[in-house]
């Protein structure tokens, strides 16, 4: 544990104000090239690429992974726990719990805008991550239905809360070169966490058939250490500031007292930056196409239980662990997650993005013409890990490459928004296509499309992962002056 | 040795008390539960052939202690007398000539859910997978069909909505297949759109069953009758759900939505005189949301869970023949109730 309190040495710098007297010189080569690179920084940018995942990051997939435990857990019994012991109809709390994810969706903005406009995303995160274990004690205190489905609101809510601001975190602290790898790697203790507390909730209730009281008790101690972690052990990142301190390495540009001896009491790191936060970065070209594909994509997206649905609907294997089917994509999910970000740094992160639209529509395909077997449902669901693999993390990366330090997590939200907005819309639009046309056709249709829609977003990223242009409106390539 | 940092102290101390309180609660509800398992029963039992030898009513008991979901019976005229315990937990049971339908939680590491068709020894001779949580069962009389039905619930339920799966098998093994699929009639016309839902069956004879159907996109709910033969559902009543049909055949209850509390829906009683085609509505079982089952011709039965003790449920009954009459405590923790009037 001890080692995830050394952070990387870019903000931990910038907070320290001994370092203000730090030659300037030190500092350049952590720079990454600007123009026409070298056969040397090619080289240094390949291993930095097979170097280490940041600690923060290792840290914050530590605290996501307690959280997700905590979370799925609850998730994973709360339908049976309505009826079988509060003598509910699941009707009611299937409707709260879409409309929430609404909800969750459009706090993803503000939480990205309240991380990069304090420039404490951390905190951000903290609050977001803190709200989601209250809820694990009120499911303690409630039998309630108004109150249960409050408890889940406010669990959703705490969950878009903090996911841009954790993903701007897991971005700052990252190698450009290796940003896929990273969200991989915390994408991967992630998907863990949702993989294991299903199960662990099960093996509960196994071993005490009404200890649903135990499961919110495990919930909340695995909520309070994943916080605990953070609040502890993450660093308090200043992208904003941190980019401003790389752009002005001189103590002239730093508006800073020139004698060398002088502490930085008397200059005190004046304002840290000249641009506040705007929203004029949505206006730069590069990062709207992402957000069109991305949209679009997400449009032909249709929620991974029609894919189940339709699976069960045919192949008895699929029936008999349909309650369980998303323990499985979880799971490939898992296994995928840092191969697939590793490839996303090789060969591009739009690229892997775009194209791992091709593992839903294959998923799709299985769901709706793959014979009843086993081996389709392995099948789909092994397509379906690989495209939250190639898409979840790496948009992140993708959009996270495209965006200065001090929007970062604004972006991030606003790309997570998009997605969720337009999956939602699809999930609800595809329902109608489905009882009007039926199941299968319905899916080879959806399926189509992606097929269509591939190629041209393909066309329209091209050139977004070329990684140092000139003119992204990156703080950390601008030039020194 | 190097000191530790503060931070990660402070962590370490963190994680100490979090995993003691934990730990100790688990601790404590393992004992509990075991104490709780070693106890004395919660209620006088006896032994199950005699009882099972007379008429009686088939239940799950909820009483807590060992017995906790295990399938009961008490003879039908002292329901509250001694119970007789069988070893078989079930969610939802229903008994009807030599078979007992019983729909189960299989609980383990992955926690799966299953129809289970019992014979007179209460050993399983067919076994269905259910794709969620345990809705509805029934038997034809003579126990030949059985339906099962069972929410659709998964992680990602809540995206594709309310939806539940509902099959008829026949005892013998066959399958007569997801009552989805069989040509549905509203008010004589065929419904077109593919959106539909079936639940809650109850059978009149070997081919005629009430069901309650639905679809989201008309926005309605119907009490149904089925045909096996034509694999048809004609719907005979817009509102209502889960019809349970009288023994003399000549009635058919359900619950209806009186209104809606907190985005939850309150149902109460109706019941249909066929012959008549009157309907009278009991607002006296308000708050139900059961499946009736009929203790005679007169009186029906359901099941309401306990709002202070959750997993704790109860049967009451009420007469529906005496205007005004309230509902009485029938049986004390038990649930989905059966009347088997003829012993074996």
């Amino acid at each position: 544990m001890s080692s995830t309190t050394q952070d990387d040495p870019a903000p931990s710098a910038a907070q320290d104000p001994e370092h203000c007297t730090r030659p300037t010189t030190t500092g350049t080569h952590r720079l990454p090239p600007a123009d026409g690179r070298t056969i040397e920084e090619i080289r240094a940018q390949r291993a930095a690429r097979n170097a280490r995942v940041s600690s923060t990051v290792i840290t914050l997939g530590v605290v996501s992974l307690l959280t997700d435990i905590s979370s799925e857990s609850v998730a994973a019994v709360l339908p049976l726990y309505l009826t079988t012991a509060l003598g509910m109809t699941t009707l009611a709390y299937g409707f709260v719990d879409g409309l929430m994810q609404g909800a969750s969706a459009l706090v993803r903005i503000a939480g990205g805008w309240a991380a990069d406009r304090g420039d404490h995303p951390k905190w951000v995160a903290f609050v977001g991550y803190g709200l989601s274990a209250l809820t694990r004690a009120g499911l303690l205190l409630t039998t309630g239905f108004v109150a249960i489905t409050s408890l889940v609101a406010i669990d959703r809510v705490g969950k878009g809360m903090r996911t841009s601001p954790r993903d701007a975190m897991i971005a700052a602290s990252s190698n450009p070169t290796n940003l896929g790898r990273s969200f991989g790697v915390h994408r991967m203790l992630d998907t863990v966490g949702a993989a294991v507390g299903p199960l662990l909730a099960f093996v509960v209730l196994w071993l005490l058939p009404d200890g649903y009281h135990t499961v919110f008790v495990i919930s909340f101690g695995c909520a309070v250490i994943g916080l605990a972690v953070l609040g502890l052990m993450v660093p308090d990142l200043r992208p904003r500031q941190a980019s401003w301190l790389s752009t002005h390495q001189t103590r002239a540009e730093r508006k800073l007292p020139s004698c060398k001896g002088c502490t930085c009491s008397d200059g005190a790191v004046p304002t840290l930056t000249e641009r506040p936060f705007s929203w004029r970065f949505l206006t730069e070209p590069a990062l709207r196409r992402v957000l069109v594909v991305a949209g679009v994509l997400a449009l032909l997206t249709v929620g991974d239980g029609f894919v189940y649905l339709s699976l069960q609907a045919r192949d008895g294997f699929a029936t008999t662990w349909f309650p369980l089917l998303y323990v499985g994509t979880n799971i490939a999910y898992m296994l995928l997650a840092i191969p697939v970000g590793r490839l996303a740094d090789k060969v591009g992160r739009a690229k892997v993005f775009v194209w791992s639209h091709a593992m839903l529509a294959g998923a799709y395909a299985c769901a709706a013409v793959g014979g009843a077997s086993a081996s389709t449902t392995i099948a789909a669901l092994v397509l379906l890990g690989a495209f939250y693999a190639g898409t979840d993390g790496v948009l992140a990366a993708v959009v996270g490459q495209r965006t200065a330090p001090a929007v970062r997590a604004s972006a991030i939200g606003t790309a997570q928004t998009v997605v969720a907005v337009a999956r939602m819309g699809a999930s609800s639009a595809f329902g109608v296509l489905w009882y009007t046309l039926g199941r299968q056709p319905a899916i080879v249709c959806v399926a189509l499309a992606l097929a269509v829609a591939l190629p041209l977003c393909w066309v329209v990223l091209r050139g977004i992962d070329r990684p140092v242009t000139p003119t992204p409106g990156s703080d950390e390539v601008a030039p020194v002056r | 040795m190097r000191r530790l940092p503060p931070r990660t102290t402070a962590l370490v101390a963190i994680v100490l008390v979090v995993a003691l309180g934990v730990g100790g609660y688990v601790w404590w509800a393992v004992r509990n539960h075991r104490s709780a398992a070693s106890a004395a029963p919660s209620v006088a039992s006896t032994s199950l052939d005699p009882v099972l030898a007379g008429p009686h009513i088939l239940f799950r008991n909820t009483l807590p202690g060992s017995q906790y979901g295990l399938v009961a019976a008490v003879p039908l005229d002292d329901p509250t007398g001694p119970r007789a315990f069988t070893d078989v937990a079930c969610d939802r049971l229903y008994h009807a000539g030599a078979y007992t339908s019983c729909l189960r939680t299989v609980r383990g590491v992955a926690t799966t859910f299953e129809a289970d068709l019992l014979d007179s020894s209460w050993k399983p001779v067919q076994t269905w997978p259910l794709p969620g949580i345990p809705s509805r069962t029934r038997l034809s009389d003579d126990g030949t069909l059985v339906a099962t039905t069972a929410f659709v619930t998964g992680h990602s339920y809540a995206q594709v909505g309310f939806s539940t799966e509902t099959k008829i098998h026949g005892t013998d093994g066959t399958d007569l297949g997801d009552l989805e699929q069989w040509t549905f009639l509203v008010d004589g016309a065929p419904f077109t759109a593919a959106d539909r839902n079936f639940w809650g069956v109850s059978f009149i004879d070997d081919d005629d069953f009430y069901v309650s159907a639905a679809s989201q996109s008309a926005g309605k709910t119907w009490i149904a009758t089925g045909k096996i033969s034509t694999r048809t559902i004609s719907t005979l009543r817009e509102g209502g759900e889960c019809p349970s049909v009288s023994p003399d055949r000549s009635k058919v209850a359900y619950k209806k939505v009186q209104r809606v509390q907190d985005g939850q829906k309150v149902w109460a009683y109706a019941v249909l005189d066929v012959p008549t085609d009157t309907e009278t509505l009991y607002p006296v079982t308000e708050g139900c949301d059961d499946q009736i089952e009929w203790l005679d011709d007169s009186t029906i039965l359901y099941g309401m869970p306990r709002s202070d003790q959750p997993g704790t449920t109860d049967v009451w009954s009420v007469d529906i023949t005496t205007p005004g009459a309230k509902p009485r405590l029938f049986l004390e923790g038990a649930w989905s109730p059966s009347v088997v009037r003829s012993g074996s």
